[in-house]
C-alpha cells in the first residue's frame, strides 16, 4: 500500500461506517489470542508454577492481580489519549473510544482492588491497608466513575463526550500529583510494609505466565473496547441509513 | 485586567442582594466539624490527633457547597455566553469569577477556623500553620471546585456529579494540608508540605483558568 493510500486508510477510519467495519473485522484477531493466551497463563499460572517459599500459594493471585492493576492505568492512559484526540481534532469518534474503554478500564480497577485486598488478607492480616499501591488505585476508579457520570450526566450527548474528555486530561495531568501525595502520606504512615515482591527477580517458571495473562488481558481489553465502540456507533448513528443497510 | 475586577465587583455584589447564602458555608464548615467529635470520644488527646484531617475535610465538604450555582445563573440569562464573547481573554474572566466565588466561600472558612479548631482542641502551635495552609489551600479549592462547575454546565444532577468530580482531585492538597498542620501541632517543622501546599496554588492558579474556560466553551456550543 502506498504512504498515500495509508494516509487515505487511516483518515477513513474517523468515519462511522468504516471503523464499524474495521473493529469488526480485527476483533476476532485480538479476541481469540485473548482467551487462549489467558487460558493457558491462566491455567499454568494457578497449576503449575511453583509455590512462593514464602507466601505459598497465595502469591498466585498476581496472576489476575498485576494485569488488573496494569491495565487500569494503560486504560486510563488510553481514555486520556483519546479524550485528547477527540477534543484537539474535533473527531466524534475517538470520544467513543474513549466511552468504550472507560466502563473496562474502570472493572480492571476494580478487580486490581479486589485482588489487592484479597492477597492483603493473608499478608497484612486484615482485608484492607492503607497502601499507597491500592489507595492510588483507589482514586483512579473514582477518577473512572467520574468521567462515566460526566458523560452521561448531559441531555445533548455530544456535550458529554467533550466535557467528559476535557475531565480525563485533567484527570492525567493530576495523576502523577496524586500518586505522589499518596506515596508521600503513605510512607510516613506506615511502619515498615512488606516488601510485595521481595525477591529481585522472579524465576521464569513464574514469570512466563504472568507475561502470557498479560499480554492475554491487553488483548481482551482491546477486544472489548473495540466490541463496545461498535456498540456505540450503533447506538449513536442510529437514524443513518448505513446503520439500518449494517444491519440487515 | 479591569474586565477582571468588574466581574469580581460585580458577582460580590449580587451575593450581597442575596446575603443570607454567604453564611452558608461556614455555617456548614462549623456542624461538620463539631459534628465528628459526637461520633468519638471526646477526649482532648484524640481530638487534637485527628482535628487537622477533620478541619481540612470539612474544608473540602464545604468547598463544595454553592458550587453549582456559580456558573449556572449566569448560563440562564445569558450572562455566561457574553462572557466568553467578551474581548477579554476568557480565563482571565473566570479568575475574576473564581475570586469572587473564593472571598465568599473560602475566606469565611479561614474565619471560622479559629473557633473550631479550638473546639476540636488542636494544639496552639498548630493553629498559625492551618490558617496559613487553609489561606493557601481553599484558593485550590475554589479553582478545582469552578472547573467541576464548569463542566457540569447545563448537565443533569450536577449537584450530585460534583463531588465524585472535584474529590479525588482534591486529594493531594487534603493530604499535605492536613499534614502540615499535624505536624505544627506536634511542634515539629510543616515548611516541607507548606510548600506543596503553595505549589499546588501556583500550578492549580496557572492551569485551571485555561481550564474553566475550556470547559465552558464546551458548555456553550
Amino acid at each position: 500500500m502506498s504512504w498515500q493510500g495509508l494516509k487515505l486508510w487511516f483518515h477513513s477510519l474517523a468515519s462511522p461506517p468504516h471503523l464499524y467495519r474495521f473493529a469488526a473485522t480485527i476483533e476476532p484477531w485480538l479476541a481469540w489470542p485473548a482467551w487462549i493466551l489467558l487460558g493457558i497463563g491462566l491455567y499454568a499460572g494457578l497449576f503449575i508454577a511453583p509455590a512462593d517459599y514464602q507466601q505459598g500459594d497465595a502469591f498466585r493471585i498476581i496472576y489476575v492481580h498485576v494485569p488488573s492493576a496494569w491495565l487500569s492505568m494503560a486504560g486510563y492512559a488510553a481514555l486520556a489519549v483519546a479524550s485528547a484526540i477527540g477534543l484537539i481534532w474535533r473527531i466524534k469518534l475517538a470520544h467513543w473510544v474513549a466511552h468504550a474503554a472507560a466502563p473496562i478500564g474502570a472493572s480492571f480497577t476494580f478487580l486490581a482492588l479486589v485482588t489487592g485486598s484479597i492477597w492483603g488478607k493473608p499478608m497484612w492480616g486484615a482485608w484492607w491497608v492503607w497502601d499507597a499501591r491500592l489507595t492510588s488505585e483507589l482514586v483512579l476508579l473514582f477518577l473512572f466513575l467520574g468521567y462515566m457520570a460526566l458523560a452521561q450526566a448531559f441531555d445533548d450527548p455530544r456535550k458529554g463526550d467533550r466535557a467528559a474528555a476535557l475531565l480525563a486530561v485533567v484527570g492525567v495531568v493530576n495523576l502523577p500529583i496524586i500518586k505522589f501525595s499518596v506515596d508521600w502520606w503513605s510512607t510516613l504512615h506506615q511502619p515498615a510494609t512488606i516488601a510485595k515482591f521481595g525477591k529481585p527477580s522472579i524465576s521464569w517458571d513464574m514469570l512466563w505466565p504472568l507475561l502470557a495473562v498479560w499480554l492475554g488481558a491487553t488483548l481482551l481489553f482491546a477486544a472489548l473496547t473495540l466490541l463496545r465502540t461498535r456498540a456505540i456507533i450503533l447506538e449513536r448513528e442510529r437514524s443513518q441509513s448505513w446503520v439500518a443497510e449494517a444491519l440487515r | 485586567m479591569s474586565a477582571t475586577a468588574a466581574l469580581v465587583v460585580r458577582d460580590l455584589r449580587v451575593a450581597a442582594r442575596r446575603s443570607g447564602e454567604v453564611l452558608t458555608p461556614p455555617l456548614f464548615f462549623i456542624i461538620v466539624t463539631t459534628i465528628v467529635p459526637l461520633g468519638l470520644e471526646p477526649e482532648p488527646v484524640l481530638l487534637a490527633k485527628v482535628a487537622p484531617g477533620i478541619l481540612w475535610t470539612g474544608a473540602l465538604l464545604a468547598s463544595l457547597l454553592g458550587l453549582e450555582r456559580l456558573f449556572a445563573a449566569d448560563f440562564d440569562d445569558g450572562t455566561l455566553e457574553q462572557l466568553v464573547l467578551a474581548p477579554a481573554p476568557l480565563a482571565l474572566l473566570v479568575l475574576g469569577k473564581v475570586t469572587a466565588h473564593w472571598m465568599l466561600t473560602g475566606l469565611p472558612l479561614l474565619l471560622v477556623a479559629p473557633l473550631c479548631a479550638e473546639l476540636l482542641a488542636l494544639p496552639h502551635a498548630g493553629l498559625p500553620t492551618l490558617l496559613l495552609g487553609l489561606a493557601l489551600g481553599t484558593p485550590t479549592l475554589a479553582l478545582l471546585g469552578a472547573l467541576g462547575a464548569a463542566l457540569t454546565v447545563g448537565a443533569r444532577r450536577s449537584a450530585l456529579l460534583l463531588p465524585l468530580l472535584v474529590l479525588p482531585l482534591a486529594v493531594p492538597l487534603l493530604i499535605f494540608g492536613a499534614r502540615a498542620a499535624a505536624l505544627a501541632a506536634d511542634g515539629e517543622d510543616p515548611t516541607g508540605p507548606l510548600l506543596l501546599v503553595a505549589a499546588l496554588a501556583v500550578f492549580a492558579l496557572s492551569l485551571a483558568p485555561a481550564a474553566i474556560a475550556a470547559a465552558l466553551r464546551i458548555s456553550l456550543e
